[in-house]
């Protein structure tokens, strides 16, 4: 009987979710698990990890040029995901709304871009910008301008740069939560007297207001990590908390610093998610 | 009448506005592609010298480059094809059987779908050398099916969604053993989620920057070779290739998604 049981589920659900969960713990669990262990070890001479327990890593990263990090990190990740908001609701409530056939178009269309690494793109853009780039030789050849404007190197920037990767996040959560907007209800408001404004403020964004969480969880967290949109358009003032890990994981050396500022970015994760969570927001709307 | 201008004002407003969204969002693509075909041979390879094919030319000469486009297609291809069956298993193991610990799997999955990636790509980084794997491809390739798998897992998911396991009861009463069900009737039935699934996994592999910058050793993928010399002045080959890569997964996608595939095979 329990043979038979084994044979029936055991081996079969084994067999199945096995390698899932093996895969997870080796590559996504242990590790994990070692960046916090790593947080609150030293460091010898060598720079090598030593292995005793201490808490100098936490206490630099109340160093007060990390803490002016985070202070930019912060306001380029609120503005980055304010804009992406102000740009993409507009954007996607009109394709969405769109009744034509060129709907499905027009929904590839802020796909597409995807196909290109974003790397590369982002080199594209660095290559309109600079000073020498395609847009001052345009400006300058209109006679807008004399002398070129070097857009490179400057906080604002670096926003540009992670609005232009991150928009398509905030575009299709919006897009979904849009187009299940039921056109009777905004009849309804209609009829009963409500002007164009108050029906979006009643009416519609309540009911789209998922799509503003979750894409707004979507664009702000990773926009704390990417560091190489920093690195390539931006300059001083612009570097994200990305940037700091990457230096201690690079030429720095610094492991077990570097492992306590992830550590920040795993705790800003979490609490985020679990305010996402408690506003009611799906995790699986997540994975786009 | 007035209702009618303003109505009509309202669109061209709307259109315009889409228009400028479309112009910045392929803006870059549209300059790598153009310039692909610049004649110009001095840096910083700007100023429009007239159309040509050279830089697609001196492409195949660069062989840094192609090799590094190779990797990339090399991990995409691996790291897809692993994702995808562990991914497949998983999502039919969790919907048909219950089991202790289902819900702790499901929570690990989201770890690499939220956490910013550069925390995934020193976490894994930190692993590999402690247990002294050196990084290079098969780092790569374990590094980017993490990533994928919840993705393909959520695919296949959500087509679970209306899947009816008493056919599977019918095979299996019919004498089909558990693995025939498995191929010839479960397969079958979630094989649109499990292509959505492992084209994800693939452009999600050819998108990667950050996880890939940690785990590569000297293995470098397109991206990271770009990355390496963009301080000092990228050559329109970069371009060309660039374009080339555009070309050829728009061809990809559209073959997939459009099923011209399986008309080109009923029709075999």
């Amino acid at each position: 009987m329990t043979k038979h049981k084994f044979k029936a589920k055991t081996l079969p659900a084994l067999s199945m979710v096995g390698p899932v969960t093996i895969w997870l713990l080796v590559f996504v669990a242990a590790p994990l698990i070692y960046v916090l262990v790593m947080s609150f070890c030293g460091i010898d001479q060598f720079y090598n990890v030593s292995y005793h327990f201490t808490l100098t890593n936490y206490k630099r990263l109340l160093n007060a040029d990390y803490v002016n990090i985070y202070g930019h990190s912060l306001i380029i990740a609120l503005a980055t995901t304010l804009i992406c908001i102000l740009i993409a609701y507009p954007f996607a409530y009109i394709i969405a709304r769109t009744k034509s056939k060129k709907k499905s178009l027009l929904y590839m269309l802020v796909i597409i871009p995807f196909w290109t690494n974003s790397l590369i793109r982002i080199y594209g853009w660095r290559s309109l910008l600079g000073t020498s780039g395609w847009i001052n030789t345009f400006l300058m050849n209109i006679h807008l301008i004399d002398e070129p404007i070097d857009f490179l190197y400057k906080q604002g920037t670096t926003i540009f740069g992670m609005v232009y990767c991150l928009f398509p996040f905030m575009v299709l959560p919006l897009y979904t939560a849009i187009e299940k907007l039921d056109n009777s209800l905004l009849e309804a408001s209609a009829d009963l007297g409500a002007k164009g404004p108050k029906t979006f403020f009643n009416v519609i964004l309540p009911l789209t207001s998922g799509g503003i969480f979750s894409g707004s969880i979507m664009v702000f967290i990773p926009c704390l990590g990417y560091f190489f949109v920093a690195d390539i358009l931006g300059g001083g003032n612009s570097d994200v908390i990305g940037n700091l890990v990457e230096r201690q994981f690079q030429s720095g050396n610094n492991w077990p610093l570097g492992a306590a500022l992830s550590i920040i970015l795993i705790l800003v994760t979490l609490i985020l998610v679990k305010i996402y969570q408690k506003l009611g927001g799906d995790m699986d709307s997540l994975g786009v | 009448m007035k209702k009618r201008t303003k109505r009509k004002l309202k669109k061209i407003l709307s259109i315009v506005f889409c228009g400028l969204v479309y112009v910045f969002l392929f803006a870059p693509i549209i300059y790598i592609v153009v310039n692909s075909f610049n004649a110009t041979t001095s840096k910083p390879y700007l100023s429009w010298k007239g159309f040509s094919f050279d830089w697609y030319v001196k492409l195949f000469d660069n062989d840094t480059l192609l090799q590094s486009f190779g990797n990339t297609m090399i991990i995409a291809i691996s790291s897809m094809i692993l994702a995808t069956v562990i991914g497949t298993l998983a999502a039919v193991g969790m919907y048909k059987f219950k089991f202790k610990g289902k819900a702790a799997i499901d929570g690990l999955l989201y770890i690499p779908v939220v956490i910013p990636e550069i925390v995934l790509g020193i976490a894994l980084l930190t692993l590999f050398s402690n247990i002294n794997i050196p990084r290079g491809m098969l780092t790569l390739i374990i590094a980017h099916t993490t990533f994928s798998v919840p993705f393909v897992i959520f695919n296949v998911r959500a087509r679970l969604g209306g899947y009816d396991m008493s056919i599977e009861e019918a095979s299996m009463d019919l004498g089909a053993g558990r693995i025939r069900t498995f191929f010839e009737i479960t397969l079958p039935v979630l094989a649109p989620g499990i292509g959505g699934g492992a084209l994800l996994a693939f452009t999600l592999s050819i998108d990667d920057v950050i996880i890939s910058y940690f785990v590569n050793g000297q293995t470098k993928t397109f991206p990271l070779k770009v990355y390496e010399s963009i301080r000092s002045g990228v050559a329109p080959d970069v371009n060309a290739l660039s374009t080339l890569i555009l070309i050829g997964t728009t061809i990809l996608v559209v073959l997939t998604q459009s099923g011209l595939i399986k008309k080109l095979l009923k029709k075999a």
